[in-house]
């Protein structure tokens, strides 16, 4: 098992050129930064001791995590030059439940996510899902745990040049061995799940911001993922939306088992979804537990963000 | 921008460049890289070589005609100064068919493609469709940048070949209008010095031309941070470094081709 702390000279060239593009408008990458351990494996200074979020997670080095652990990060760090966005944060998800990842903008909530699918690799640390280290995954091995993951980006992120059908039949298309006429079938069971039936022949830009959501989150599922992501599924839409997004998550989790992770900040939407939540505060998880204990917290930080 | 900010130096615009080009050349080589390695999007390639070419036709197609009638407008008075009005259909045969259709065709499809694959590839990457290509196992740089880079090179030549057609085509119009000159004598006329070389060689350089559109215009549109602003930036920018390297280019091309093959007739 390769440590955490092992420096990652393996990395291809052209995921450095992938990572650059998160970093925000002026930020400049530091030499061998966000990529390479800029520590030389070593920890960032000052944060030897950061605080372990979650009494279920493992340390660094410590092997896999449990059997019925589905995700794992564990102190990750992450940097875009001389910006820190992650500061040594660390969840655990169980599998068959809903994790929910609360905090203010800013705080690193969809960079924690991206770490999951290795759409970004940690400075430090270790992203562990269903029982491998998501950052050292590469080629056929690194698809197929993205094929058992669904993803749900903030604005949908549907192919704007084809209709939802399109949309969903390209993912199939090319990841499933279904003829025509079950691939359709497919499509029509998956658009049911999310109402929206008769959008099948639209494309995005006639679909209002609460549809477009809904059909990303079709076809985040159109491939029966035993993951789902969401980042800011609720974000933008109106109480009513809102309620019928969250319960289409919960029924996921139910009727489906899939377990899921949600970053968001709307309450309503965390109040229905989550079996445990997790507060994100300047790149680390600060506080995990049910959300009572999150509303409940003492901590100013989160005393802020419920306004209690 | 203040004359300080030129300087070499770290930050300085020198220095930006700099690391510009190296991460251009890196996104080239990581093209021949990939593209021997599937999946093969045969489908997407096609569909691409439709939309540069089918829907570039009548642009390519227009600019031809121009070329060719205003050429030989431009051109006939002078060559009558020196009694050498019979040499028009050769000159503008040579001209077109060696520089001039290669060059204005590659030029105008690299304002036409440039900022659309820019644009396109751009507004891909800030509203995560890219991210969502990636997540779902299908290798966006497969899917929209190898595509698109074998459909521009495949299409460019097929392309100057018809503006070169379409040229000679209105330099004759102009002829048969001014002097009436008879198709069989302008064509022979016109063809009497151009060797398969410089046909072949002066249209098959446009190949490297489409690889210069496609792979600086995707890039930029690849490497977009930021939102709409950044996304006409990076169109913008896709036409004008891909006009300057076709020009540059060019100059390396034909240096080349005379060292290979000699100049016109052999010279």
């Amino acid at each position: 098992m390769a440590d955490g702390t092992e420096r990652r000279d393996d990395v291809k060239e052209d995921d450095v050129q992938d990572e650059a593009r998160y970093a925000p408008p002026g930020e400049k990458r530091r030499d061998g930064g966000g990529r390479g351990d800029p520590n030389g494996g070593e920890k960032p200074q000052g944060q030897r001791n950061g605080q372990a979020a979650s009494e279920r997670v493992g340390e660094v080095g410590s092997g896999p995590p449990p059997e019925d652990t589905i995700i794992e990060l564990r102190d990750l760090h992450k940097s875009f030059g001389d910006l820190d966005v992650l500061n040594g944060a660390s969840l655990a998800v169980e599998d068959g439940t809903s994790a929910v990842v609360m905090g203010g903008s800013g705080a690193g909530k969809s960079v924690l996510l991206k770490h999951v699918v290795k759409l970004l690799t940690p400075d430090y640390g270790e992203p562990w899902v269903k029982g491998r280290r998501v950052d050292q995954m590469t080629g056929g091995e690194l698809d197929d745990l993205r094929l058992s993951i669904g993803y749900l980006f903030q604005g949908g992120a549907l192919f704007d040049s084809m209709s939802v059908e399109e949309n969903m039949n390209f993912f199939l298309r090319r990841h499933s061995d279904l003829s025509e006429g079950e691939r359709q079938d497919r499509i029509e069971e998956t658009l049911s799940w999310v109402k929206l039936e008769d959008t099948a022949p639209k494309y995005p830009a006639e679909l209002s911001g609460g549809q477009q959501k809904r059909i990303g989150l079709a076809r985040a599922i159109v491939l029966q993922p035993e993951i789902l992501l969401y980042d800011e599924p609720t974000t933008g839409l109106d109480p009513v939306s809102v309620r019928t997004v969250s319960e289409l998550i919960v029924r996921l989790r139910d009727e489906r088992g899939i377990s899921s992770v949600a970053i968001t900040h709307d309450l309503l939407c965390a109040e229905i979804i989550a079996d445990r939540a997790h507060f994100i505060y300047e790149g680390k998880i600060l506080e995990s537990g049910s959300l009572e204990d999150l509303k409940h917290s003492d901590h100013p930080a989160l005393r802020n963000f419920f306004g209690s | 921008m203040r004359f300080t900010n030129l300087l070499p130096g770290r930050g300085s615009a020198v220095t930006r460049g700099l690391e510009r080009t190296g991460e251009l050349a890196s996104f080239m080589g990581r093209f021949f890289g990939r593209f021997w390695k599937p999946p093969y999007e045969v489908r997407e390639t096609f569909s691409q070589m439709d939309e540069v070419g089918a829907r570039s036709f009548l642009l390519v197609s227009v600019t031809g005609l121009a070329i060719g009638i205003v050429m030989a407008m431009q051109s006939r008075g002078t060559l009558a100064a020196f009694g050498a009005e019979y040499a028009l259909p050769n000159m503008l045969a040579l001209s077109v068919i060696k520089e001039i259709g290669p060059v204005f065709t590659s030029l105008v499809l690299a304002g036409r493609l440039g900022a659309g694959i820019g644009a396109e590839i751009g507004s891909m990457r800030v509203t995560e469709q890219i991210d969502a290509l990636e997540v779902a196992a299908l290798k966006p740089f497969h899917y929209l940048v190898i595509t698109r880079v074998v459909a521009c090179v495949v299409i460019f030549p097929v392309l100057t070949i018809w503006a070169d057609a379409i040229a000679l085509f209105g330099g004759y119009m102009e002829s048969l209008f001014m002097s009436g000159t008879d198709y069989r004598v302008f064509f022979q006329t016109a063809f009497s010095t151009i060797r398969f070389t410089d046909l072949f060689m002066d249209t098959m350089k446009t190949s490297i031309f489409g690889f210069i559109v496609a792979t600086v215009s995707s890039y930029l549109g690849y490497n977009v941070r930021g939102g709409t602003r950044e996304v006409g930036q990076a169109a913008m920018r896709a036409v004008v470094v891909s006009s300057l390297l076709i020009l540059l280019a060019d100059v390396i091309v034909v240096r080349i081709s005379i060292m290979l093959f000699g100049g016109i007739s052999g010279s």
